[in-house]
């Protein structure tokens, strides 16, 4: 691939995801590009350094976080696929050093996927005092045929704080199981948010998973799905806590239309009589009372329907 | 020719009569207000007029500008320029104010939008991308019912119980609503328990048991309502003398 095509399939890339070119042309932005198995673009800046190697199909990517590095500009990475076939495998080790903070967004691109399989395998470690934030986002197109299976361990050291939050709500889902797994230690702060519009005949699972094992240990697990038409929703959220004073709290909001299934099954699992957890599932359709007060405004039941779950979604 | 006319209006439920045989008329720019005890009708009443789901299967017919809107549903009737403030206004998990506002707004003028929210006494730099979630109070969420229903130039508005929940200072600021609301010639009907609401209106109508037992200009109504209503052992028993 020559570097004019490689600057083509940025261009399309950033435009499918409806991002402005010039943040990666900003010398104080750090960002990495990935097409199929190619690094089409990357830029380090001081304090982070990536180590890529592109597999047969996929690439491999270690990336840390200096100690004491705050890095005030969110890293970009945009992850996609132009071809309609293929698989994408991208595994990542991240290390968030001591005292050191970052905000990754990252932008998964697959407009025209008619038959892709796109497999993130993530390592994070946040360690003491460090900050890490990542905000996934996914754009697919409208064909459905694409199986994304996000998958990460983390690990948080004791005083750090780690957010990470997954949206799929432009085009179709296609099929999506979401793993993930957080381990806290003393006194770190887990926020884990899935955000997923899901219909035709999607299928949509998410597993996420918290252990507060470390004394004031905080976390909370929140997804927030929609489905309709014929797509099926399962949400396995999990949170133990096994230290004292650890608090935390599963949240999971599913609206459901048509001919759509949804099941929520929140598990919590206290071990300590000084850990305190809640939890919170609802599912159902869209509210009538919150329906008809929009319709009483003149919109009509599609339009105020989707209102409402745009703004769940959001 | 009137704005709303209700004809022989009935709505059972399990044969139980709620709304019994209702003959009303409301003309165009003026305040109403329909007053009663718990339990009377009220609300179901203005549930019957905004073509509310649970509320369709009625006997009679509800004329708005001259035509039956009996088979209309909510949104037609919004269309038309009927809409309702809820007593207990909804929550939306993620929908910004700005959005819920402009939702209803026919021209999407957001300067229009940020001076409606500031008459009801809701700033708009603190407010407009707020959610209207549970961090959102009663009385705020009534403030903001209110502000979406001033940008889209409604012909009739019911408010259901527009006092309950809200400090004196927010009850002043929807009264001002109200009444730029009437300066724009539209019809208000005040569903209420309330004497200091049932004050805001020019003519009443007293409902008990489904039916209206009395109307007449506020003046008239604000005795009885005060010396038997308020006051009455029987909760939604019609008194009979009075009607005879």
């Amino acid at each position: 691939m020559t570097t004019d095509h490689h600057q083509q399939y940025i261009k399309e890339l950033y435009q499918h995801a409806d991002q402005n070119l010039a943040i990666i042309k900003d010398s104080s932005v750090a960002h990495l590009i990935v097409h199929d198995n190619k690094v089409l673009g990357s830029h380090l800046i001081d304090g982070l350094t990536c180590n890529i190697e592109e597999l047969k199909d996929g690439i491999r990517a270690g990336i840390t976080i200096a100690e004491n590095k705050i890095i005030t500009k969110p890293v970009q990475i945009c992850f996609g696929m132009l071809p309609q076939e293929g698989i994408q495998k991208i595994f990542m080790d991240i290390t968030i050093q001591p005292k050191a903070s970052v905000a990754i967004q990252a932008h998964c691109v697959f407009p025209f996927a008619v038959n892709i399989e796109h497999i993130m395998q993530a390592n994070i470690h946040v360690h003491e005092h460090a900050v890490y934030s990542y905000f996934e986002k996914h754009v697919h197109g409208n064909k459905g045929g694409i199986k994304v299976l996000p998958k990460a361990k983390v690990v948080l050291d004791p005083f750090s704080r780690f957010k990470t939050e997954f949206e799929l709500i432009k085009g179709r889902v296609g099929e999506i199981k979401i793993d993930y797994e957080t381990t806290c230690q003393e006194k770190s702060v887990m926020d884990m948010l899935a955000r997923i519009n899901g219909r035709a005949e999607d299928i949509i699972e998410v597993r996420e998973t918290g252990h507060l094992v470390g004394r004031e240990a905080k976390g909370v697990l929140t997804s927030k799905i929609a489905v309709r038409e014929n797509a099926r929703a399962e949400i396995y959220n999990k949170l133990t806590a096994s230290a004292p004073y650890a608090r935390g709290h599963v949240d999971c909001k599913e609206i459901i239309q048509d001919n759509a299934q949804a099941s929520a099954i929140p598990i919590v699992d206290v071990r300590h009589p000084k850990a305190h957890i809640t939890h919170e599932a609802a599912i159902g359709s869209v509210d009538n009372k919150q329906l008809e007060t929009l319709m009483s405004r003149g919109l009509s039941e599609d339009e105020s329907t989707e209102l409402i779950i745009n703004g769940l979604l959001r | 020719m009137p704005l709303l006319e209700i004809k022989n209006l009935s709505l059972s439920y399990n044969d139980k009569i709620i709304i019994n045989n209702l003959n009303i008329e409301f003309t165009q720019g003026t305040i109403y207000a329909i007053v009663g005890p718990n339990g009377a009708g009220k609300s179901t009443f203005s549930s019957i007029i905004m073509g509310l789901s649970d509320y369709r299967h009625i006997q009679g017919d509800i004329i708005f500008k001259g035509k039956t809107i009996n088979d209309d549903t909510v949104d037609v009737r919004g269309k038309k320029g009927i809409t309702m403030a809820w007593q207990e206004p909804a929550r939306y998990e993620g929908l910004s104010i700005f959005d819920f506002v402009n939702a209803g707004a026919p021209d999407k003028d957001q300067e229009k939008i940020e001076n409606t929210l500031r008459l009801v006494g809701l700033e708009p730099k603190q407010y407009m991308r707020r959610a209207i979630d549970k961090t959102l109070s009663g009385g705020e969420r009534k403030k903001l019912e209110l502000a979406s229903i001033l940008v889209m130039k409604p012909s009739l508005v019911l408010l259901d119980e527009p006092d309950s929940g809200i400090d004196i200072d927010s009850l002043q600021r929807i009264f001002q609503a109200i009444e730029i609301l009437k300066q724009q010639g539209v019809t208000i009907v005040l569903i209420t328990h309330s004497l200091t609401v049932l004050k805001q209106a020019e003519y009443a109508f007293l409902m008990c048991c489904g039916e209206i037992i009395d109307q007449g200009k506020v003046e008239k109504i604000i005795p009885y309502f005060e010396k038997k209503c308020l006051v009455c052992p029987h909760k939604n028993i019609p008194d009979l003398d009075h009607q005879l």
